[in-house]
């Protein structure tokens, strides 16, 4: 497990990997941060900028949200490690219970 | 501190009843409560088919009618069929899957009060000006209308009983992915956990949608907010929709376990592993899965237009085949069985056939073009309680039979039980079966009476003597309860002999702290196996040591109660000036009993190792 803390006391833990490998992960944190500023000022321009109409600017702006959870989910909150298969299932039949809901509601009940 | 039975008085009692955190205790409220409601709510039904049984009746007027049918739906489902459920998962499931408790004992007796509060508010309407009446899908262009506050009461009881039932659920679910004993598999889980775990899940995406719902139209109703008003640019068929995305679900957390239960019933009486295990477990995830995806069958009349109505209509049918597997696995099992017939078992016998009719009536209501032939007639009032009473209800009086001596070491009389189900199953087919046809012939649902010489006159009669006979097997039942309990002749760990799962391996009841070692799970139908190996009880996984246990607590208590005083000022804040101060009032007292369980540490008690071997060797069963 690499989320654990390295002082255990546990002889038997490579010290030397988990140092690379928390080191790794630190590496991704940071890109995937500026990442996410990154995204954000792009979605403040498409709405500062003279130009662009509500059609494009809103699904836009929509999509750079969810690329952005993806990025929090992944990146901040583990969900990529060993042992998050079950919040995973959860995690992903919330957004397709969403997600239905969401379509049938722009499909037939609004337009 | 010796911990381990000490005799009480009956104020003790009630006391430790309103502070238990332990699942068992627990699940013994949950099973009063729900007969309670389970009892009302016949009651409620008794008054309809009283009404119904001739032409032109005044037994009650046509307001009342309306509050009567809300109010049987309503308790029914929310009151009486979840909790009863909850009262077999609590008892059953953590034993099952080898567990000391839940993982949150202190969020399950949250869970059972937040629903025991919001079950009274909403009765209590009875007494204060009347009950909800816009039926119980309460329908928003006929429930804003309404006058009085009875549909208040049925926004602001289901919100506090729907808070309850969530976080029961996802209690379970913590419960079942965390906890389960050294050795116990997901594939190696009895089905009634599988059940359970699936319903959990459900609950965990139904429920909010209702949250939703009835939030919307508490702002509608109370606040001065117009989400559900045409006239003000609201949208009515939201409320349909939010409803059903909820309520369709509803339907299969309820029967996902009574189909748990009678898989146990079946393997367990028919001497036999349950036929086909994986395909009942795909089964019951796929039940799961397609469950959300059909909600708008029950709108096909508003005008989804023909793709929606097709596609939904396509959905609801395919749910037939993996019911349609649990069907025929459940034949299997029998089938080579060396069956017993006990009293779960004449449940479980009468089960398939009537639950197969519901299904097919369902598949027929399915078919969107017929549907609007079929739609708010008596059709669909007969296919609604074939699938509920003729799946989850005798489900329950199944379960109720099984898991008696479990949760109270009392056996229940086989012969009573025997004549409980015959009435209880005569009387079912006697009332809803007639009312397929009048359906067909024309008897719209929800009327309150009839004109004499339409053809409905003798057909009424028959389906309100059918009332009676299932009336008389309630109260059979309930003598059956009454005497065993007085008697009280205890029985050992697995009274019916053929036991399979873990909850045979200990006492009954079993001791607070459940398992003394957690065993050590080696297959499917661990007891069974341990049986068959020539064993006694249960290989330990670990050595005998301190069991670390919760503390009672009475903020639960207090934290429902507190949502209970300031719904009474929600609902009455626009007529009355001291609407605000209660509310404010309630939630103080929610609150701050929430700020009192974070602020204060409780770490629970260890009953220690001494303790434990001396309860062995006295032989006591705690």
């Amino acid at each position: 497990m690499t989320n654990q803390q390295l002082n255990s006391g546990n002889p038997s833990v490579d010290i030397e990997y988990r140092r690379r490998k928390s080191a790794e992960e630190m590496r991704y944190q940071v890109v995937s941060f500026s990442l996410m500023i990154f995204l954000t000022l792009i979605a403040f321009a498409s709405v500062a900028i003279k130009g662009f109409t509500s059609w494009f600017t809103v699904p836009f702006i929509l999509l750079l949200a969810a690329v952005q959870v993806v990025f929090q989910l992944f990146y901040f909150m583990h969900m990529s490690h060993k042992g998050h298969e079950a919040p995973q299932l959860f995690l992903f039949s919330g957004v397709f219970v969403a997600i239905l809901t969401v379509l049938t509601f722009v499909t037939i009940v609004w337009w | 501190m010796s911990t381990i039975a000490q005799k009480k008085g009956f104020g003790g009692t009630i006391w430790d009843f309103l502070t238990t955190v332990d699942h068992k205790k627990i699940a013994i409220l949950y099973l009063i409560a729900g007969g309670f409601f389970f009892v009302v709510g016949g009651l409620e039904a008794v008054f309809i088919r009283v009404q119904l049984a001739v032409p032109n009746n005044d037994f009650v007027s046509a307001g009342a009618f309306n509050q009567i049918i809300t109010m049987h739906g309503t308790t029914m489902i929310f009151l009486a069929a979840m909790p009863l459920l909850f009262a077999f998962m609590n008892a059953v499931m953590p034993l099952q899957i080898g567990a000391r408790d839940v993982a949150f004992p202190f969020v399950n007796a949250l869970g059972f009060w937040l629903f025991f509060f919001g079950g009274i508010f909403l009765n209590l309407s009875w007494f204060l000006g009347g009950a909800p009446d816009a039926g119980w899908t309460s329908y928003a262009s006929l429930a804003i209308h309404s006058k009085g506050h009875g549909v208040d009461f049925y926004v602001l009881g289901l919100q506090i009983a729907g808070l309850g039932t969530l976080i029961g659920g996802i209690n379970f679910l913590v419960t079942i992915i965390n906890m389960r004993a050294p050795g116990m598999t997901y594939m190696r889980m009895p089905l009634f956990t599988w059940s359970t775990f699936v319903a959990s899940a459900m609950i965990l995406f139904a429920f909010p949608p209702l949250t939703v719902g009835l939030t919307l139209m508490m702002f509608d109703r109370l606040f001065g907010a117009n989400f559900f008003e045409v006239a003000m640019g609201g949208n009515t068929v939201i409320w349909e929709h939010l409803f059903w995305i909820f309520g369709h679900p509803e339907v299969y957390i309820l029967i996902l376990p009574a189909f748990g239960i009678f898989s146990e019933i079946f393997a367990i009486f028919s001497r036999k592993r349950l036929f086909g295990y994986s395909s009942m477990v795909f089964a019951t995830v796929l039940i799961g899965f397609l469950g959300f995806m059909v909600w708008a069958h029950h709108m096909f009349t508003t005008g989804l237009g023909p793709v929606a109505n097709a596609i939904f209509a396509v959905a609801t049918m395919a749910i037939g085949v993996p019911t349609g597997i649990k069907i025929f696995n459940w034949l299997f099992t029998m089938w080579g069985g060396s069956v017993k017939f006990t009293t779960p078992m004449y449940y479980a016998f009468g089960f398939i056939p009537s639950f197969v009719c519901g299904g097919v009536t369902g598949i027929m209501v399915a078919t969107a073009a017929a549907d609007y032939q079929y739609h708010d007639t008596y059709f669909v009032v007969a296919h609604f309680h074939y699938v509920i009473v003729g799946g989850v209800v005798l489900a329950i009086l199944a379960a109720t039979h099984l898991w008696w001596p479990k949760m109270f070491g009392t056996m229940l009389n086989e012969t009573l039980g025997k004549i409980t189900f015959w009435f209880f199953f005569i009387g079912f087919h006697l009332t809803f079966f007639i009312q397929h046809f009048l359906g067909l012939w024309g008897m719209p649902r929800r009327v309150f009476t009839y004109l004499p010489g339409q053809g409905f006159d003798f057909s009424n009669l028959i389906s309100s003597v059918g009332a009676a006979f299932m009336s008389i097997g309630v109260l059979v039942l309930l003598y059956n309860i009454i005497m065993t309990s007085v008697k009280n002749v205890k029985v050992g760990n697995d009274p019916w002999g053929d036991g399979r799962t873990l909850e045979w391996s200990i006492p009954s009841p079993p001791p607070f702290y459940n398992f003394k070692q957690l065993p050590l799970v080696r297959g499917l139908d661990a007891f069974w196996l341990e049986k068959m190996a020539g064993k006694k009880g249960m290989t330990p996984a670990e050595p005998l040591g301190d069991i670390h246990m919760p503390n009672a607590s009475f903020i639960p208590f207090m934290i429902s109660l507190g949502l209970f005083i300031a719904a009474f000022g929600a609902m009455y804040h626009k007529n009355h000036a001291w609407g605000l101060p209660v509310i404010i009032l309630g939630l103080l007292v929610t609150f701050g009993s929430m700020f009192l369980r974070s602020v204060k540490d409780d770490h629970g008690f260890h009953i220690h190792k001494e303790d434990l071997v001396e309860d062995n060797e006295k032989g006591a069963k705690a």
